[in-house]
């Protein structure tokens, strides 16, 4: 699914987004950070509920495509800054986990 | 045989920071055209030990040999060292506080990923003087 089309069936907030016509192609859940290295499959998309700036190294040496925010959770302005200069594709949405990803997968 | 040579700082309490050898290491990697299955777990065993530094030594110094063949990575500290290193193996053991659990880390899967991630891992530890370890990858 293209990443602008997943923040809109997400009703998320842009908080970066680089290419809007990249890809998601698998998705991940989890907020420990070891687990997401683990296993958290290259051009996925990651539903978190973690806001600081470690969140974009995680999401830049595992390849995400894109980092979505759940549960109104804001992010750090560290954060912020860090997805911007990286090029980190990031949404916040108000859905919860289960909503964000049963809305992601519906829609693929 | 070629060899590359990179030295980094590992600032101690700076999650800022936390991250940045690795991030390097992995960019040079990508332009050497290593494959991204070897980059990736070079990069996670990086980032995890560096993060270790940042918890638990108060931060020290990462050496990185890269050769043709694989990479030699030294991550040294001079923290407390590790008391019992069998249980620090354990998945899911872990002497992190509330405040970096609520970062996400101190799931205790730091070591043990490392250990799965690299091809060759030496650890070696002394309570009261620090920890250093020596990661090896293979690129293939
Ligand atoms: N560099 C280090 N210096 C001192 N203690 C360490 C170091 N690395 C790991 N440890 C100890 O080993 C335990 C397990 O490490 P790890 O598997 O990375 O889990 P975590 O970092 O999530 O606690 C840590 O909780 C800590 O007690
Ligand atoms: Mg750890």
């Amino acid at each position: 699914m293209k990443l602008a089309e997943l923040a809109k069936i997400l009703n998320a907030k842009i908080v970066n987004l680089p290419d809007p016509n990249a890809e998601a192609e698998s998705g991940y859940c989890g907020d420990f950070l070891s687990f997401v290295m683990q296993r958290a499959p290259e051009k996925s998309a990651w539903f978190t509920v973690m806001t600081n700036v470690n969140v974009a190294a995680v999401a830049s040496l595992t390849e995400v495509a894109v980092v979505v925010v759940c549960e109104g959770s804001k992010c750090d302005a560290a954060l912020i800054d860090r997805v911007r200069t990286q090029n980190i594709a990031l949404f916040e949405t108000d859905s919860d986990i289960f909503g964000a990803v049963k809305a992601y997968v519906n829609g693929r | 045989m070629n060899c590359i040579h990179v030295e980094f700082e590992v600032p101690g309490n700076n999650f800022l920071s936390a991250g940045s050898a690795s991030d390097s290491v992995k960019s040079t990697l990508k332009k050497l055209g290593v494959p991204s299955s070897a980059v990736r777990r070079v990069a996670i065993a990086m980032y995890e030990a560096e993060i270790n530094m940042v918890i638990h030594a108060g931060g020290g110094r990462c050496y990185a040999d890269i050769f043709d063949d694989h990479i030699k990575i030294v991550m040294k500290d001079e923290g407390n060292g590790i008391e019992n290193l069998e249980l620090a193996m354990q998945e899911g053991y872990s002497t992190a506080s509330d405040d970096v659990r609520n970062l996400g880390f101190g799931a205790g899967m730091g070591l043990p990923n490392i250990k799965t991630y690299s091809d060759r891992l030496k650890i070696d530890t002394e309570v009261g003087k620090g920890t250093t370890l020596t990661i090896e990858v293979d690129f293939d």
